[in-house]
């Protein structure tokens, strides 16, 4: 183990994202020995691709808005299989941590009065989403960025965490090799925060960039620690379907808050048709009301009448648009229209859209000024993740915080959009605070068992030692082709089960995998460690999803259509047995009784 | 269209490398980091590219194509004859790590020597068109490719001397928000070094969000040093005649 260089710190954030830089802030600021390990440069996370906005109840375009509304909605969103305690927080907190934000310099689009600009998004009641134009997400990052530069926090870049160190039953640090050399260096740490976000590489259609490589979620498991909702994986209703390499990139739901409108290969609005009980009398039943509502939002009024139903939650529009596909109503290339052409003036559409304007016209030689785009569901969010206290972001394994996608409970069955940014500040703020305090309660630095760093740096080395195997890049096609054919965004009994069995396969060809070159800076390695995770965590979702007897949220059961009352009153866990992946039913938290009259229609 | 692309991709690191060439299938809208993507599947799972988004809004896989700065994830195949041989170098400016990778650590230390942003007391509102000045700037993505291609980096290697257009431009940002109230001029004339840039707009040609880093961020910073350290006669005479 002497041959390791070893760093110690109080309090040791895994990732860079949002969430991480935000933990990080408050960590140091509380007086903690701060490093953040990310995998790529800093400034270069998954939270640069998030575009329509950060939700908050700022109220500044609609006075009705405010903390108990953003609440319900979350709740709701999510078919309250969320912890209430963690959507009061959040809503509560959000607007704060946005003002926050403008503290620190970000530069929020602006209403005509000079505060904050809202806009309209799925599932929002109001208003509420701050932003600047469709890159919000870039805002975000390098206002976090730069105000860390300045809060004395190391950063530790292009270094991956391949284990979370434990002793005498809690954190005492974690293993990580430098990408560059390929040298490992050990992290002794007091607490641990993870806040490394997702898992949508393990689907082959995703808007995800190669870091969602299910690296926290693993980590975690491996650890000892639950995870929670793991059969919730959103797919974004509208991602781009052409041409083939682009297929996957988001577009904005920003797009349809705008007045965009979808329409299938016949020019009809098929979201009139698909309005579910749930949200029955919320939105409008005909054109001309929708077309009213962003008349209304366009001139900067409170509008009169009820949304269109281009409006609904993520899940709603996205099975709506895959059955347009399957009835033979969709687009060229495989998914429906998406059109803002017809209802915004081209100026106003690059001016509110840009990053879409030119993603189009780069990438797919449209141009969304003139014509409509195609879209269909890409894999985007992971619902599912570490089980956390809510108040501190605390795992089951002791000193082993979470925070942002990686963490669960927050969004239950399926996110609202908008809600993303803002659980990342919220709670990203609470894990370095709670991380903080946590650490300096210890005197020393807790032991690093020798035993675990030699037997992961052994394991990892393997894919060199292989004289005959398989590449990994074929492994990793193969795992994502199947998740997306039989674990995708609509599932049933056989075809999870028959995913199992392919996990094992590809399991088995995973362990023989081989790579050519040396450690240093070799993607192939890399890549043939990262399919570790994704191979585990793909297969707690599949045995998560298979339990899951009904459909809810994001979770859609071919042969369990509809929502079952039972099953609402349960979340799912799963945890390591030895070796074996357990799922198994706990409790919904009680909601208590003043909020849940805030539930009532 | 052909369906095969010939690519010659250099390998090694600083000291020593080679171009190596490569053949790749083609496949419907292909953007180059597409065809590096599939070298590293079919070929040599070890070629070192940095790439995150693949959507042109994180500025991870800048890199020189046929000699020209580029987004790769942003740069179609078919914009290049369908015989056409393309090469992909790593930026010239940075020490090479490996193959496509090279050390920008060097961007990371200039970015700490400036004062973070300091926000007025009291009121904080303020108008799109004041946001406007500024949010061209936020646009940023860190790319590099500006730092890249300037001259005073590229071919003098002033790096102790001189920030680079991505720093002046994160600068710009700060001096025009509308709600800052800390004072960078000094800073910017000595350790940023913003008299070394002679305006040659290198930077603002190779900017993948297009923002006008000469015209927009340099030249107002310029013209705020020189206001403030030199020249009192031609400080009157600009206000005089006010030709900003």
């Amino acid at each position: 183990m002497d041959k390791y260089t070893t760093l110690q710190y109080d309090v040791i954030i895994i990732g860079a994202g949002g969430s991480g830089l935000r933990a990080a802030i408050e960590a140091s600021r509380n007086g903690a020995k701060t490093a953040i390990i990310c995998k790529s440069l800093l400034g270069k996370a998954h939270t640069v691709m998030a575009e329509g906005g950060v939700a908050a109840a700022l109220a500044n375009l609609d006075d009705r808005d405010n903390w108990k509304v953003h609440f319900r909605d979350t709740m709701k969103g999510g078919k309250y299989l969320n912890h209430w305690r963690m959507a009061q927080l959040h809503a509560q907190e959000a607007p704060d941590r946005v003002n926050e934000l403008e503290e620190w310099g970000a530069v929020f689009d602006r209403t005509q009065d000079g505060r904050i600009l809202q806009r309209n998004f799925g599932g929002h009641t109001y208003p509420r989403l701050a932003h600047v134009g469709d890159r919000t997400g870039l805002e975000l990052i390098r206002t976090l960025q730069d105000k860390g530069v300045h809060d004395g926090i190391d950063v530790y870049m292009e270094y991956t965490v391949r284990r979370i160190l434990t002793s005498e039953g809690a954190v005492s640090g974690c293993l990580a090799y430098q990408r560059e050399t390929g040298r490992f260096t050990i992290f002794n740490a007091k607490a641990l925060v993870i806040a490394t976000g997702g898992i949508g590489q393990c689907w082959d259609i995703t808007s995800n960039s190669w870091e969602y490589t299910a690296d926290g979620h693993a980590l975690a498991l491996w650890a000892g620690a639950q995870l929670l909702d793991m059969e919730f994986v959103q797919f974004h209703p509208t991602g781009m379907v052409w041409p083939p390499s682009v297929r996957g990139t988001l577009i904005t739901e920003g797009v349809r808050g705008e007045g965009g409108v979808l329409k299938n290969s016949e020019g009809k609005r098929f979201m009139f048709n698909n309005v579910p009980e749930m949200y029955k009398g919320e939105f409008a039943d005909t054109e001309e009301e929708a077309n009213e509502w962003v008349k209304s939002v366009v001139a900067n009024k409170i509008p009169k009448v009820r949304r269109p139903p281009e409006l609904l939650t993520r899940d709603v529009v996205a099975r709506a648009i895959r059955k347009e596909v399957l009835e033979g109503r969709g687009s060229p290339h495989g998914g429906v229209f998406l059109d803002i052409a017809s209802r915004r003036p081209a100026a106003e559409i690059i001016r509110k859209l840009p990053s879409m304007y030119h993603q189009f016209k780069e990438l797919a030689d449209v141009d969304i000024t003139k014509e409509p785009m195609e879209v269909g569901p890409t894999c985007h969010y992971m619902m599912g993740g570490v089980k956390v206290d809510p108040e501190t972001q605390e795992s089951t394994l002791t000193g082993l915080f979470a925070a942002g996608e990686v963490a669960a409970g927050l969004h239950g069955s399926n996110r609202l959009g908008g809600n993303s940014l803002s659980d990342l500040l919220v709670f990203g703020k609470r894990a370095g605070e709670y991380a903080a305090a946590f650490a300096k309660k210890m005197t020393d630095y807790p032991k690093v068992d020798p035993d675990q760093v030699n037997e992961t740096v052994k394991g990892s080395k393997k894919p060199f030692e292989q004289t005959e195997g398989e590449n990994p890049y074929s492994i990793s096609e193969d795992l994502k082709k199947m998740m997306q054919d039989k674990v995708g965004i609509v599932r049933t009994e056989s075809e999870l089960k028959e995913a199992l069995g392919e996990l094992n396969k590809l399991r088995e060809r995973a362990n023989n995998v081989k790579v050519g070159g040396n450690v240093q800076f070799n993607p192939g390695w890399h890549l043939a460690l990262d399919l570790r995770n994704m191979l585990d965590i793909s297969e707690v979702v599949t045995k998560a999803a298979l339990v899951r007897q009904e459909s809810r949220g994001a979770h859609t059961r071919e042969d369990f259509p509809g929502s079952d009352p039972e099953w609402g009153k349960v979340n799912l866990i799963a945890y390591l047995r030895g070796d074996a992946i357990e799922v198994e039913k706990v409790p919904l938290p009680i909601v208590p009784p003043e909020l849940k009259e805030l539930l009532k229609d | 269209m052909s369906n095969v692309t010939t690519l010659q991709i250099y390998r090694g690191d600083n000291e020593s490398g080679e171009m190596v060439e490569y053949q790749v299938p083609r496949n419907p809208g292909m953007v180059v980091l597409d065809a590096v993507h599939k070298v590293q599947s079919i070929h040599s799972p070890d070629l070192a590219v940095r790439w995150n988004c693949k959507a042109g809004k994180c500025g991870s896989c800048s890199a020189e194509v046929n000699g020209k700065p580029k987004l790769m994830c942003m740069d179609r195949l078919n914009k290049y004859p369908d015989d056409a041989t393309i090469s992909i170098r790593p930026m010239k400016t940075f020490p090479i790590v490996k193959d496509l990778v090279c050390d920008v650590s060097w961007n990371y230390e200039v970015n700490k020597k400036i004062p973070a942003f300091k926000i007025r007391k009291g009121e904080r509102k303020y108008y799109q068109y004041e946001a406007d000045r500024v949010q061209e700037f936020r646009k940023c993505i860190e790319c590099f490719l500006c730092q890249n291609v300037c001259h005073v980096l590229r071919e003098h290697q002033l790096k102790d001397e001189f920030c680079g257009p991505r720093f002046l431009v994160r600068v710009a940002g700060l001096e025009m928000h509308p709600l800052d109230t800390e004072d960078r001029s000094e800073l910017l004339k000595n350790e940023l070094g913003v008299g070394l840039c002679n305006i040659t707009k290198c930077c603002t040609e190779v900017c993948p969000e297009s923002i006008a880093i000469t015209d927009n961020a340099i030249i107002p910073l310029k013209e705020r040093v020189v206001d403030r350290f030199f020249d009192p006669l031609g400080w009157i005479a600009r206000k005089l005649f006010k030709k900003t």
